[in-house]
């Protein structure tokens, strides 16, 4: 149990200089030191062999280090039973490692019934569990092989959750799905942390995650050095070194958009047309796109001027590019100028319906802005 | 006995349905009891030893050499010379002979659980660890239940192997349904030695019919799901044959 003045703590879990080498040879994890803030998505990434994976399994002690010191809530785990240390932290991985032979309400309950919760009652937590991870009902009879992928990871989570520990450790949990399914788990990851405010570690070898979901990350170097340790947006924006400029790769200049807020760029009107019109060889357009939508308002593609003799149906109309929710980060603003086959990026509001257009030109200007501006600051600091 | 053809199959007929055969202490039911109390002693015994050393040396991998080879050179005996030579070094009695039958069950029985339990995908026993599972809870929740498709193939294995093979006790006198082959062959009476095999026969498809129902019946239906992808099913598999191969 945390005493008040322990929640006080900012960290809730500390490597201090902690070092693993298996059997004498180059150590996987070289004296690491790392504070990990209560609450909060940190995400430790790295290329392959870099020892984030055996960082993290020291937290729950499935690693010992070889020197060194962990502590969780100021306690040296090395002092506690390991069985029951683990069943303070939820653990998710890659490959869901749900029980075969255990019914999936069954394996979410699996923790609170080693800590002896009664059956009936683990289980009945285990259906609300389900709801909370976004799975129906019914699944909770099945077994983990009649699972798709997605589902099994959603259970794997689910099953982490079932005790309601403080901290949660994820091992490459989204890495074996395809990238649709992903993107889905990394939203419903963030959604839920909103409510739960979990202290969560979360390893991936995928930097695109590592900055979606982090609040923060540390970046890991072959031979299980710690390369960086910041805010996602800091090493994306100011990579420490040569290896972590390499790691975040090329389009880190893309990526960083992902931060800035996309309130200020101007939504511009669009005419449109409605899908039950385009039969009707009368009503013509008088831009040069004009933008296809039904009749609640949701964008369904462009209507070029020059074509539009040959455009009866919704099918015939030129494909959309990707869309722009009204105040999303400039990233996907400048997205969806740039995949948009006019030129201009389709704007909707919350409930998808088109409320105009931004330009690329634009959102340009406001990250040039937005760069002069920390340039100041950057500079005011190191003055 | 009198009968009435000299065609081998009509006299293990009328055999088989001489209602004196199935009465008294030397009736077929009572030589089936006998046959069937040999082979449950023989079982007990086997399991006695193969599951704490199968189930060790699966968990912790260790002296699975000692395992693989010792299963190797159990499996060569000869049952027949062994219950001879016990008899010979021990005496007559109903031990020996058993002994000579636990040697046939516990190489099947071994192979089995070993290979059942080391079948078990490992990234399922790891997450059971990171759980928090203790590894007796590990072995007996985790691992056996998912081993069990294969530990019940080797079950099944040294079961049909000693039920068939029980009949040799009748060589010693211990009764069993061994004793009409004995009794047919020294009198020549090949009606009785026939019908004797068929009962065996017929009991060990019982046997193993009895078996695969309690497997369908003990098995998590989780584990045989048809739909179920799984990237370790052939090793699975491998494991499943290796520990029924050699035996029938």
């Amino acid at each position: 149990m945390t005493s008040p003045e322990q929640d006080d703590t900012r960290h809730q879990i500390e490597f201090r200089s902690v070092t693993k080498t298996y059997d004498g040879g180059r150590p996987a994890v070289d004296d690491l030191t790392l504070d990990i803030e209560r609450g909060k998505i940190t995400v430790f990434v790295g290329p392959s062999g870099c020892g984030k994976t055996t960082s993290l399994r020291m937290i729950n002690r499935m690693v010992e280090p070889t020197s060194g010191r962990i502590l969780v809530d100021g306690q040296d785990i090395s002092q506690q039973k390991a069985a029951e240390l683990r069943r303070s932290m939820g653990y998710v991985m890659q490959s869901s490692g749900l029980l075969p032979h255990r019914s999936v309400l069954d394996n979410i309950a699996t923790v609170p019934r080693l800590n002896g919760v009664r059956k009936a009652e683990a289980r009945s937590r285990a259906q609300e569990l389900l709801a909370v991870v976004g799975l129906a009902p019914e699944l909770g009879g099945r077994y983990p092989g009649q699972l798709s992928g997605g589902q099994q990871q959603r259970v794997g989570v689910a099953r982490a959750l079932a005790a309601d520990p403080p901290i949660l450790l994820m091992d490459e949990p989204f890495s074996a799905v395809d990238p649709v399914v992903r993107a889905e788990l990394q939203e419903e990851l963030l959604r839920l942390q909103r409510d739960l405010a979990k202290t969560i570690v979360f390893v991936t070898h995928d930097i695109d995650e590592a900055t979606i979901l982090g609040d923060k990350v540390a970046v890991f170097a072959v031979g299980g050095r710690l390369a960086q340790y910041a805010a996602p947006e800091e090493i994306l924006r100011a990579p420490v070194d040569d290896f972590v400029a390499g790691f975040v790769g090329r389009d880190r200049g893309f990526r960083h958009l992902s931060f800035q807020p996309g309130a200020d760029v101007a939504i511009h009107p669009v005419e449109t047309i409605e899908v039950d019109q385009l039969a009707d060889p009368t009503v013509s357009v008088r831009s040069p796109w004009t933008l296809l939508v039904d009749a609640d308002g949701r964008p369904h593609g462009w209507v070029p001027q020059a074509t539009r003799g040959g455009i009866t149906r919704q099918a015939d109309a030129v494909p959309g590019g990707s869309l722009y929710t009204r105040g999303d980060t400039l990233r996907r603003a400048l997205d969806a100028a740039l995949s948009s086959p006019s030129g201009l990026g389709v704007t909707v509001d919350d409930d998808g319906r088109a409320v105009g257009v931004v330009h690329a030109a634009e959102v340009f200007e406001l990250i040039e802005a937005a760069r002069l501006v920390r340039g100041r600051a950057d500079h005011n600091t190191a003055v | 006995m009198d009968y009435t053809s000299d065609n081998l199959f009509v006299q293990m007929w009328q055999w088989l349905t001489a209602p004196a055969n199935w009465e008294g202490e030397r009736g077929i039911p009572m030589r089936v009891a006998e046959h069937l109390g040999y082979t449950g002693l023989t079982m007990l015994i086997a399991l006695a030893i193969a599951v704490p050393i199968g189930l060790y040396v699966g968990h912790t991998g260790r002296g699975r050499v000692v395992i693989v080879s010792g299963v190797g050179i159990l499996r060569a005996l000869p049952t027949l010379g062994l219950v001879f030579l016990f008899v010979l070094l021990t005496g007559l009695g109903l031990m020996p002979p058993i002994w000579a039958l636990v040697l046939l069950a516990v190489p099947p029985l071994l192979s089995g659980i070993y290979a059942g339990i080391s079948s078990v995908d490992r990234a399922v026993v790891d997450a059971a660890r990171s759980m928090g599972m203790a590894e007796g809870q590990i072995l007996l929740r985790v691992e056996v239940p998912n081993g069990l498709p294969v530990i019940l193939g080797g079950v099944r294995a040294a079961l049909l192997q000693v039920v068939s093979t029980v009949a040799v006790v009748a060589f010693i006198n211990l009764g069993g349904l061994g004793v009409y082959l004995v009794e047919g062959t020294q009198l020549a009476d090949y009606g009785r030695l026939f019908g004797g095999a068929v009962v065996i026969t017929v009991l060990a498809i019982i046997v193993d019919l009895l078996m695969g129902l309690l497997q369908r019946i003990v098995v998590s239906p989780g584990l045989r799901t048809p739909d179920r992808v799984r990237p370790t099913g052939s090793g699975r598999q491998k494991a499943v044959a290796s520990a029924q191969g050699g035996t029938t």
